[in-house]
């Protein structure tokens, strides 16, 4: 220790003393620079631990603290119909994410209490994701349409200190028509199921993407929905966004036309009430379909967000089955709107003649077997048979033919196959042959069997589209368009059938008759001033015999009523199919098929009208640029 | 006092210290409180700091002497001070540290420190004998335990605890029995558990718990602890630059422009910045220390050595806080952490030492 003295005087002796005692200290003094160097090695070896042995581990763990992903969710496309008014379409709202970068489990129990949500669900749902490895930046969503409440609980609660997983997405939910309007045709969106993951199909989809389910969102779900973005932000420990580190935009999805007029779509839901049944309108030159609906329905709002599983039982457990589609599932005898294709495939095989008649004393016995007709109608010929629909005279043209030919016509018309309407699970319908009964019941065709298909009962069952095309391929002289509900997607091409004119002709006059003649059966679907021209139907449930036998007909045993009418008779426009289940005859879906045909005719004048005026400017006017004087123009420079 | 002793014998070496390290402290807090609601918290400093050296002038001024022999009233004025806080004080973050008026208060406390530091040296300077007798440590010891007490149950433990270095250094540098130091080590060992569960609160010793394991209590007082070890870390070798630490820009380090400052400037700055400011701290030390081996006289020595203590200590605890090799005590870091009382007290504090060497060639 270097002590550099100051000057020495008489007092020296005193400071000699001070000085000492300084001296004494030196060890000690040393002894504490040592000890400093230790403190700072000790500090200096806390930031090599943690700045150069493992950094990356800390500079990882900064980055989960800080960076979100936040999913940037494509809107889905708007569906809108042949006017372009909007069916469909989304709405602004709130949907609460748990981000997976930074989750803990132990959060989900708070988070469950404080936003009122199922906790046991919200966990098994956050297991699903993570087991079925789902990328770790893609967050998992927990509840829809999050109320002011349940933002601001989130807003206070997903700072770092908190729930830093909480993340508040705004997104565009799907918002269907009130009180299920065309519900069986849009159909609905949901999660994508974990079945749905296997298959090829959605093999490039996430846990939590959102799809079409059903109707146009499930047959149209690649054009509807777009390409979810992606924005990475840094967050401070409030939760706010700092900046953004990466912005992949949202691709949207697109608008999709459909072929459906929503005004002849609201006067079909309208005219068919609640009964249990469906209606479909066609334009039988094109397949395009004006209207369809099926009741019950449902809302398709209840599948916008996540569907409660309450909800979800209620529909899938309702014996009315409001989630079928009838227009298109619902297989059902066609009964007696089969007697035109039966009269036409009479005529064109030769089995009967214009001159045929019959006598109906209100039966007749074939086999030893008296089949019953509805009332007794004395002569009836091709016309009349028609007309007053005599069971009597389609027994003897059935008797007269050999079922593969039956089959055969049935088929032209293009039952016993899927429509190919653009919507999914169709069902098929059964066409009844000697081939068929031999795969199905391994037993050979009986005769007898042909009296009851010729009015449309035994095997025979038809959809109501599948109805609708028919009829409207016939009216329109023998040609089927594949009926579809968005223009310009690959149709398959009409199929002509091989048919007479003539024999076409006289089965329409007779459907005319049907509607316009005194006793006709279908008077109800009466126009005036528009040739209608349909035929009735009502499809038994239960066999004559039972009932005689003393069977009682409960109410969901009563027949079924169909109608099917086309209009006008010369170039026909439009075909509708009209079916409700119990609804005893099909004089009562009569109604149902006027007024849509009425509703479309009405608005075909309304539109034919000339628009009224409200202002007449000249458009040469607007078009001419203003010109100026050239003195004007002289003066102003 | 003739001016061009005064002029060249001033330690400008510490000067260029402490203006080194108060720099590197202004521009953390910059950087800290950058689009925050203490965003002018760095000018404040800044001005503070030029108070400082007002400070350090001041206290090179009047001879360290009669600042001694002053000290038992400085001593009973700190205490009347104290027992005004209790009266008087603002309450801030749940404890009464503070004296004024919100626009501009004094943390008591702070100056405290420095009456303590006068009065070990007075007391020390004054003995006799080679070594130290029990009787008068344990008259030093009450004499610094008023005003520990005083502020520890204000309740400020950290700063109370600051008090016990500067009586730990002072003792061993006058001289005392080992044999007595092992009978307090051992009496220490006996009363710290019941210390723990009867003297601390809750929020104390939930701070001892978080300390022993961070990841005990993420949310309370181990948040901290692990988000300062998260925001350490990440700046690695070269740190993450000014402004840039995503730690302190993002708000997950707590009260970043003070207690935890050096774990901001761990981030922004990476280990080489951690190697330059822990340098000029060392170096500031082994300048006091430096100053007290040159000291006229036993007190002169007391004080520097006393201030040296504090300084370590301070540091120890800071640092050690930062990297979670200390328990989170809430004391700041001395020239770096932002905070007005903390800067004039250090500085006067550094003008003790100044006086001290500004009269090693006087008698």
């Amino acid at each position: 220790m270097k002590l550099h003295l100051g000057r020495e005087d008489g007092q020296a002796s005193a400071n000699q003393l001070l000085r000492d005692d300084a001296k004494f200290a030196a060890q000690k003094i040393a002894f504490f620079q040592y000890l400093t160097v230790a403190v700072f090695l000790f500090l200096i070896t806390g930031f090599w631990d943690l700045q150069i042995r493992n950094p990356e581990v800390y500079q990882e763990r900064a980055l989960e603290n800080s960076v979100k992903s936040i999913p940037v969710l494509a809107p889905r496309g708007k569906i809108l119909d042949r006017d372009g008014r909007v069916i469909v379409d989304n709405h602004d709202s709130f949907t609460l994410y748990l981000s997976r970068e930074n989750l803990k489990m132990e959060h989900l129990r708070p988070i469950a209490e404080g936003l009122n949500i199922d906790y046991d669900g919200l966990v098994a749902r956050v297991r699903r994701f993570q087991s079925r490895g789902a990328p770790q930046y893609q967050p998992i969503a927990i509840k829809e349409e999050l109320t002011p409440g349940e933002l601001a609980f989130v807003d206070s609660h997903k700072d770092a200190n908190t729930f830093p997983e909480l993340e508040v997405v705004h997104v565009q939910h799907r918002l269907y028509p009130r009180d299920g309007l065309a519900a069986h045709v849009i159909g609905y969106v949901g999660e994508v199921s974990e079945a749905e993951l296997s298959t090829p199909e959605f093999a490039n989809f996430h846990q939590g993407d959102v799809i079409g389910k059903d109707g146009i969102e499930r047959q149209y779900n690649d054009q509807l929905m777009g390409v979810d973005g992606q924005r990475r932000v840094e967050v401070d420990s409030y939760g706010n966004e700092r900046h953004v580190l990466d912005d992949k935009e949202a691709i949207p999805g697109k608008n999709l036309q459909l072929t459906i007029d929503l005004d002849l779509q609201a006067v079909a839901e309208l005219t068919l009430e609640n009964r249990r049944g469906a209606v479909v309108a066609l334009d039988p030159r094109t397949g395009e379909v004006l209207a369809m609906v099926s009741r019950p329905a449902f809302d398709p709002n209840l599948f916008a967000g996540r569907i409660r599983s309450k909800d979800w039982k209620d529909l899938v457990d309702n014996p009315a089955h409001p989630l079928m589609n009838r227009a298109i599932q619902a297989q059902q005898a066609p009964g007696s709107t089969f007697k035109p294709i039966m009269l036409l495939a009479g005529l064109e095989t030769g089995a009967i003649d214009d001159n045929f008649h019959i006598s109906c004393p209100g039966g007749a016995t074939f086999y030893g077997h008296f089949y019953k007709c509805w009332g007794k109608h004395g002569t009836v010929g091709l016309h009349e048979g028609l007309v007053h629909s005599c069971d009597t005279f389609f027994y003897n043209v059935g008797n007269r033919m050999d079922i593969d030919d039956i089959a055969h016509y049935a088929e032209m018309v293009g039952y016993g196959h899927k429509t190919g309407i653009d919507l999914p699970h169709e069902a098929e319908g059964v066409v009844p042959s000697r081939r068929w009964k031999i795969r199905t019941q391994h037993e050979k065709w009986f005769a007898g069997e042909n009296i009851s298909v010729a009015i449309g009962q035994g095997a025979t069952t038809v959809t109501p589209i599948q109805m609708a095309s028919a009829i409207g391929g016939i009216a329109i002289g023998g040609m089927w368009f594949q009926p579809h509900l968005v223009p310009e997607v690959h149709l398959l091409p009409a199929r002509r059938g091989e048919v007479n004119l003539e024999n076409v002709a006289k089965v329409i006059s007779g459907m005319y008759g049907v509607v316009n003649e005194p006793g006709g059966t279908g008077w109800r679907a009466r126009l005036p001033g528009i040739d209608v021209c349909g035929k009735t139907g009502s499809a038994q449930l239960v066999s004559n015999s039972a009932i005689k036998a003393g069977f009682k007909v409960a109410e969901d045993m009563k027949d079924n009523a169909w109608f099917v009418g086309f209009a006008p008779r010369d170039n026909p426009e439009i075909v509708v199919a009209a079916f409700f289940e119990n609804g005893v005859h099909g004089q009562l879906a009569a109604p149902i098929v006027r007024d849509v045909l009425k509703a479309y005719f009405d608005k075909k004048a309304r539109l034919a009208q000339p628009q009224p005026q409200i202002a007449h400017v000249p458009t040469d006017l607007l078009h001419q640029p203003p010109t100026l004087p050239v003195s004007s123009a002289a003066v102003n420079q | 006092m003739p001016a061009h002793r005064s002029i060249r014998d001033f330690d400008w070496l510490m000067v260029v210290l402490v203006c080194a390290i108060c720099a590197l402290g202004v521009l953390q807090i910059f950087s800290a409180t950058k689009d925050t609601r203490f965003a002018e918290a760095w000018w404040k400093q800044a001005i503070w700091i030029l108070g400082g050296f007002v400070a350090l002038w001041i206290g090179t001024l009047v001879d360290y002497h009669s600042l001694l022999g002053q000290a038992y009233v400085f001593y009973g004025l700190a205490l009347a001070t104290l027992v005004a806080t209790f009266v008087l004080g603002m309450t801030a973050f749940g404890s009464r540290r503070w004296i004024g008026t919100s626009a501009f208060h004094l943390q008591v406390s702070e100056f405290v420190k420095l009456v303590v530091v006068l009065l070990v040296a007075r007391y020390l300077s004054e003995l006799k004998g080679e070594e130290l007798e029990l009787r008068d440590l344990l008259k030093l010891a009450s004499l610094v335990g008023l005003p520990l007490i005083l502020v520890m149950i204000q309740p400020d433990l950290g700063t109370a605890l600051t008090f016990v270095p500067i009586l730990g250094v002072g003792v061993f540098l006058a001289g005392f029995r080992w044999q007595y130091a092992v009978a307090i080590l051992v009496l220490v060992a006996v009363a710290a558990p019941i210390g723990y569960w009867v003297v601390l609160k809750d929020y104390q010793r939930a701070r001892v718990v978080s300390f022993l394991d961070p990841n005990q209590d993420p949310k309370g007082s181990g948040y901290q602890v692990i988000q300062s070890k998260i925001a350490v870390g990440s700046g690695a070798l070269w740190g993450r630059g000014v402004t840039k630490g995503t730690q302190t820009q993002g708000r997950f380090l707590p009260v970043s422009q003070k207690d935890f400052i050096f774990s901001a400037f761990a981030e922004e700055h990476g280990f080489v910045g951690v190697i330059v400011a822990l340098g000029l701290y060392f170096l500031l030390l082994m300048q006091i220390v430096q100053n007290a081996q040159t000291a006229p006289d036993k007190a002169g020595m007391h004080i520097c050595m006393g201030v040296a203590a504090l300084l370590l200590f301070h540091v120890l605890v800071n640092v050690g806080m930062v990297v979670g090799r200390m328990p989170v005590t809430g004391i700041p870091l001395p020239l770096m952490s932002s905070g007005g009382s903390n800067i004039v007290a250090m500085f006067l504090m550094l003008g003790l030492v100044n006086n001290v060497r500004l009269r090693r060639f006087v008698n």
